[in-house]
Formats: C-alpha cells, structure tokens, sequence
C-alpha cells in the first residue's frame, strides 16, 4: 500500500494543484491580469496620442496612434493592403514549414549518425552563427525578384534552431530508456519511434516556436531587400514617400502575424506535451 | 509461464556466470584496460532470490548489462536456462533506480511496451498489463500519465511492466534506493510478495544489506573493483515473501552484522 497521503496528490485534478493561485482564486486572476495588461494598453495609447503633439514632435517622426487607424484604412482600401498581408503570411508559412521539415529531418538523421554529426558540425555551428539574412542580396542575384528569395532566406532562418534543438535532442536522450528499449528485443527502428522521437519532442516543439518568430523576420528582410509584393515592401515605399504611419502599420502587421504563429505553435505544444506537468508559476 | 525454451526443462541453472571478466577502454592518458569485473563465478537456480552486494563501482550494474544481454564480457560466458547469451533476450526482464516509465504513456501503455515486440494482439496485450497491473495493486491508475503518480507507485508500474512479460530472470538494479525510508519497506514488502506468488528468479543489486537479508535467500558479496564474489551466504531464514517480519529475527540480525563487517564498513568509515 502506497501512503494515502500519495494517492491523495497524485488525485488532485490538473491545474489546481499549485500554490500560484494562493492569493486570488482562479476566476478572479483570469479577469483580473488580462484587465490590468489592457488598462496598461490603454494608458500608453492616450500617452501616445497627446504627448508628442504636446512636445511639438511633428507627425512624420512619430504618428499618433488615430493617424495610424486612418492610414490603416486608407492602406486597405488604396494599396490592397489585404494581399500584401496574404502574400507575406503565405511565404512565412510555406517558410516556416519547408524550414521546419528540413530541419527536423536533418536534425533526427545526423542524431542517428554520430559519425556525420562529428563531421559536419563546425560547419553547422558556423552557418548557425552566418547571419541568415545577409544572404538575401545574394539569392536575389541568383534568382531574381520573385518569390524564391525570400522563400530560401525564411527556410534558413528557421532551419537551424530546428536542426540545433532536434540534435540536442536525440544527443541528450536516456540511455537507460533505449537500453531497456534494446532488452525488449526492439530493433533500430522501433527504438527511434517509440522512445527517441517521442523524447525529442519537447525540444522539437521549442525549436517550432522559435521558429515561427524567426519566419516572419526572414520574410521581411527578403522583400524589404527585393520584392514588390508584401508587408516589408511596403515599409520600403513608405519609407520612400516619408510615410511614417505607413512603415509603423507595416510593422504592427508583421508583428501580429509573428505573434499569431507563435500562439498556434504554442497552442499545439501545449496538446502534444500535455503528459508534461506545468511549471508552477 | 508457457513459452519456456527446450533449455528451461533441464536442469540447468536459472542463470549461470562462469569466469566472466569485463574490461572497458581506459580513460584519460595511456590504454591501460580497465578492469570492472574479474573472473566472476556464480549460479542462481530456478526460482531463487539472489542479493548481490558491494562497494560502490565494484561493478554490480556491470553484471546485470551482461545478464541482460546488453553488453558482452571481455572474457567468459554467461549463460540464461543453459543457452549462452549473446544479446538482449526476451526472458529476462530489468528494472532500475529510475523508473524508465515513458512520460508520453499512460500507466497501462507503459505496461504494455515491453509486450509490443512479442507479436501479441493489442487485445492480449491489454489483457496482460492489466492482469499485471491488478497484481500490483494499480488498475485504478492505469489511465493516468507517470508525473500523476508518487514515487513508490511509479516503482510498482515499472514491476508491472517488468513482469508483464512473463519474464523467467528479473534483475533489479536497486529499485528502492530512490525512495524514502517508509516508501521502501512497503514496497520491499510489495515487491517480495510479487516476486514469491509469480515464483521468479530474481537477482536483485542493492546497497541496502538489510534489504538483501530481507528479501533474498542466498547473498552474495563483492569485493571492490576488480569485482570479484568475496562470500557466498545462505540467508536461511522463514518469510521470503514478508520483508518486515524478516527483519526482526535473530538471525536477520547476525547476518547482517556479518555483512557489515564482510564489506569492511568499519575500516572505511575510518579510513
Ligand atoms: N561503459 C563503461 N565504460 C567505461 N567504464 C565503465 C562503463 N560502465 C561502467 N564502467 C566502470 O566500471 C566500474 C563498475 O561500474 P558499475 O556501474 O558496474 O558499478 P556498480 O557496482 O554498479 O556501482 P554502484 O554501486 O555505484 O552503482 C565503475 O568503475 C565504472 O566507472
Ligand atoms: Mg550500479
């Protein structure tokens, strides 16, 4: 007989066990945070408005936040802003996601194989350090103003925090877990499937999620650079017009597209790593 | 047990150790060899509960990887029923410290792995880890994940999945010398009724020398590295399946101050 005092614990229902919520009870906090996060919102919003025009800063260094809204509208209705959202998410997805595939696989085959991850890896430590971005110019050399720059760029950016977390990964896994895999006459294959990936996937999914803020970064470089089409583009024509509100929109976007990958890829760690018990806060 | 191989029904020992040396490659400057075992002789028969004891690094877990097939001597032969081991065997089941649940399977899945290479149907599968888990006294938290279970409940599903298997050899490599003082001597007791109804040969590692008294029928002591067996005791005593009532004989208790002083403790807590 375990002591009663275990099997009570191990009873509680997930998500109450926990002394954060010792001061406020669970409803309260869920009202209250988000209240105090938007009221903080609030407070810099009016502060932005006033201030600057109060100071004498002109409008084509800092806007205020209702000349971003009308410009918002005016890009929507006059520049298609809805396509340049289209097209940059697009590319930040197709990149995130080629970016992911490969670097997950690059990083499970090289975990298999030490002997070719002894070899390559000063090489991947030194692409891992190259800043990604500084090769824009050069593919667009290579291939011209369309949408394969950009797309290479966004899938080498997100590559590598993949590739680096997946190897950390298969490199850190329990010995003792593939052993006792190994004393139940499981093969090779059996073993990566059952216990090697299956472990890895903590790191896979944090490398996900770096990955999905790193996609939208290597997306903007690659069309502020060279590119006629997306958000990044139009913080260049901006910039050319000395639109302001319109470069300070285009940033608002970008980071709101990082922001909503982010969250899915967050959402969807948090369903597959459900077995994993949370940290209290 | 109906899958036992033509060599069980002789009458060949359980498990049989002869000469058995294992070297590693040296560390640091030089190659000197590094010898962690060293003609290494012993026998445990069929349904006996043998105690290794020793020195830390005598080389203890060393002989349960080369029972367990995992790692091969540099010299000698081990060999499990009769037949010689030459890898990883599906009769002989291990636990260690660490419970080695998989943190991403319910309690039941994690009963049922070790059963996944045996060609079983997932519907005798289940039915096995359940019967296992009934036995351990788990089936109420079979559905739940490992983190949702204490320490010494985590201990009897690694057991379960150990004996899920329908194992003829179990090696326990010091289940219990993670848990606390109380949790410990419920599940000695526990594991020693486990192991007396399923009637398993049993070699269990342990620091704990009332535990080996306890437990074992016969223990047997190294000396340090170059692990060799320095004696060989036969525990005699009543109560193989009753730790605590054990441990208040007599006896228990001479044996045990003869271990203490057959391992030299004395000396080291000098020294
Ligand atoms: N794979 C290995 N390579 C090199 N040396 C090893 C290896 N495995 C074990 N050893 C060495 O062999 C010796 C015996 O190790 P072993 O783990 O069997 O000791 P042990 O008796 O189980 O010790 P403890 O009681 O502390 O668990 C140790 O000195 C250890 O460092
Ligand atoms: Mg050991």
């Amino acid at each position: 007989m375990p002591s009663s005092a275990d099997e009570l614990t191990a009873s509680l229902p997930r998500g109450m066990d926990g002394p954060s919520s010792a001061s406020l009870p669970g409803w309260l906090q869920a009202v209250v945070l988000p209240g105090a996060s938007l009221l903080v919102a609030f407070i810099a919003l009016v502060i932005w408005q006033y201030l600057p025009p109060a100071l004498g800063v002109p409008k084509y260094i800092i806007p205020v936040p209702s000349a971003l809204v009308e410009e918002m509208v005016r890009m929507w209705s006059q520049e298609n802003l809805l396509m340049h959202i289209g097209s940059t998410t697009t590319m930040a997805v197709i990149g995130f996601a080629l970016g992911g595939l490969f670097g997950a696989v690059f990083g499970y085959l090289l975990g298999l194989s030490p002997l070719w991850e002894r070899i390559l890896s000063p090489y991947i430590l030194a692409l891992q350090i190259a800043p990604k971005v500084a090769f824009a110019p050069l593919f667009i050399m290579w291939f011209g103003y369309n949408a394969i720059p950009k797309l290479i760029v966004t899938v080498l950016v997100v590559f590598f925090p993949i590739l680096v977390n997946v190897l950390q990964s298969m490199r850190t896994v329990d010995r003792d877990l593939v052993n006792l895999a190994r004393a139940y006459s499981m093969n090779g294959s059996q073993i990566f499937w059952k216990v090697r990936f299956p472990s890895s996937v903590p790191n896979l999914m944090a490398g996900l999620r770096i990955g999905a803020t790193l996609a939208v970064i290597g997306v903007t470089v690659g069309e502020l650079v060279g590119g006629e089409v997306g958000l990044g583009y139009l913080i260049t024509f901006g910039e050319g017009q000395a639109n302001t509100a319109m470069v300070f929109d285009a940033i608002f976007l970008l980071t709101l597209i990082g922001i909503v990958m982010y969250w899915l890829v967050a959402f969807i760690e948090t369903r597959a790593l459900h077995y994993i018990p949370k940290a209290h806060v | 047990m109906n899958t036992l191989p033509l060599a069980m029904l002789t009458a060949a020992p359980a498990l049989e150790l002869s000469h058995v040396t294992r070297r590693f490659a040296g560390r640091g400057r030089g190659h000197a060899l590094f010898t962690a075992i060293e003609k290494l002789s012993f026998t445990v028969a069929r349904g006996e509960f043998v105690s290794v004891v020793g020195p830390s690094g005598c080389g203890k877990s060393t002989i349960l990887n080369l029972v367990a097939g995992l790692d091969q001597p540099s010299e000698g032969v081990v060999h499990l029923g009769g037949a010689p081991v030459l890898g990883p065997s599906q009769h002989v089941g291990f636990m260690l410290q660490k419970d080695l649940l998989l943190p991403w399977r319910t309690i039941l899945h994690n009963v049922e792995f070790g059963l996944e290479t045996r060609g079983l149907s997932a519907t005798a599968r289940r039915e096995r880890a359940l019967r296992e888990l009934k036995r351990c006294r788990l089936l109420e938290l079979a559905e739940r994940y490992p983190y949702q279970l204490s320490g010494g409940q985590r201990q009897r599903a690694a057991l379960a999945r150990t004996l899920a298997i329908e194992p003829e050899m179990v090696l326990l490599d010091e289940p219990f010398s993670a848990l606390d003082a109380q949790t410990k001597l419920v599940l000695q007791r526990s594991f020693a009724d486990t192991i007396a109804t399923t009637g398993v040969t049993t070699l269990l590692i342990t620091h704990d020398l009332s535990e080996a008294v306890a437990m074992s029928d016969r223990i047997l002591v190294m000396s340090e590295r170059p692990g060799r067996i320095v004696e060989n005791i036969d525990v005699g005593l009543p109560h193989r399946d009753n730790p605590l009532a054990r441990q208040s004989l007599p006896r228990a208790r001479a044996l045990m101050a003869h271990l203490f002083d057959a391992l030299h403790l004395e000396e080291r807590l000098d020294g």
